[in-house]
């Protein structure tokens, strides 16, 4: 009986899940993918680190709406785009295009990374500038054996 | 002197753009469309259906285009400072009423005090996804030839209105 008990627990939260599946947004799946591919690519501007596919915000349901009756009107991937670019700016990108302002952001990374190995290439030739050869003695070098044994035979 | 000045100087300039970085607000992005033509409309009112109001009526003058909703914290914030630049009568003040429900933005005005002489509504958004709206309140300046020419995000406040808004809508006006 305890079995069938723990059956039923076990179950219940897949019945729940079931019943609560998500009903699909538009009858046309064609539209949905293309909605979903460009969705990935937009920043939601109300939660701005997430794309317009993942947000729950109502600017998102919204915009998500506008994009999928522009897909149904057969707009082209760019036209979508541009629509919500000359409204929103190209913060909404979530892939901004290269031009001036933009620059910095597309060029900085690899600025920084050709500073640094420049810094580390120079910091590397000082280094081995600064190192000198120096000659043991016998002695010295007697000295150096025993006193490595001595440290190896430690507990 | 010199092995500690050069990572001194990095670690200052980079504390100089983390904090012009954390100073910034996020949500105050640059609108592309500043300087273009406002967006049309033509919606109901708020306070009589039958009636429209269209951007086409507004033509001529300077004007404000305040979207804000019954449901939104911040246009509590700024409504004093519409309701006395109303009573400047300076420049007109239109509201949008963006997403709400019409029973309670009614109630809100009756509450608060209405600075608009004509209230729009916007049930769908779709006026606020033409003007690039994003968070409630927003607010517009718009120039005679109907080309908007500032926007302000978030809650208007006296000193944004007197140092930048005021002096451009006098400007605009002697135009």
């Amino acid at each position: 009986m305890r079995w069938f008990y723990l059956v039923i627990i076990l179950l219940l939260p897949g019945l729940a899940a079931a019943a609560y599946e998500a009903i699909p947004l538009a009858e046309n799946p064609q539209v949905e993918a293309r909605l979903k591919a460009l969705a990935v690519e937009l920043r939601c501007l109300v939660c701005q680190n997430q794309t317009l596919a993942d947000s729950n915000a109502p600017l998102a349901e919204d915009l998500r709406r506008e994009v999928r009756e522009m897909i149904v009107k057969d707009m082209s991937d760019k036209e979508i785009i541009d629509f919500l670019v000359t409204r929103y700016g190209d913060f909404v990108l979530y892939r901004p295009p290269l031009k001036t302002s933009t620059t910095l952001l597309w060029v900085g990374p690899f600025l920084l990374l050709i500073g640094g190995s420049t810094a580390l290439v120079f910091a590397l030739r000082r280094r081995q500038k600064k190192l000198i050869e120096v000659s043991l003695s016998e002695a010295e070098h007697n000295r150096v054996a025993q006193m490595l044994s001595e440290g190896a035979n430690r507990p | 002197m010199n092995r500690f000045l050069i990572p001194l100087g990095i670690f200052v300039v980079v504390v100089v753009f983390l904090g012009i970085g954390l100073t910034l607000n996020p949500r105050e992005l640059p609108s592309p469309l500043v300087g273009k033509p406002a967006p049309e409309f033509s919606l109901p009112q708020l306070h009589d259906q039958q009636k429209v109001l269209s951007t086409n009526d507004l033509k001529g003058q300077v004007w404000l285009l305040n979207f804000w909703a019954s449901w939104c914290g911040g246009c509590k914030t700024e409504h004093p400072v519409l309701i006395q630049l109303a009573q400047s009568g300076v420049v007109p003040i239109y509201g949008m009423d963006y997403k709400d429900r019409r029973e309670e933005a009614l109630a809100w005005l009756k509450e608060w005090g209405n600075p608009y002489p004509i209230v729009a509504v916007d049930e769908s958004g779709r006026a606020g996804i033409n003007y690039g709206v994003y968070g409630v309140p927003e607010t517009y300046v718009i120039d005679k030839a109907g080309v908007i020419r500032y926007k302000q995000i978030g809650p208007l406040r006296e000193d944004i209105l007197q140092t930048k808004i005021l002096p451009l809508i006098r400007e605009l006006q002697n135009q």
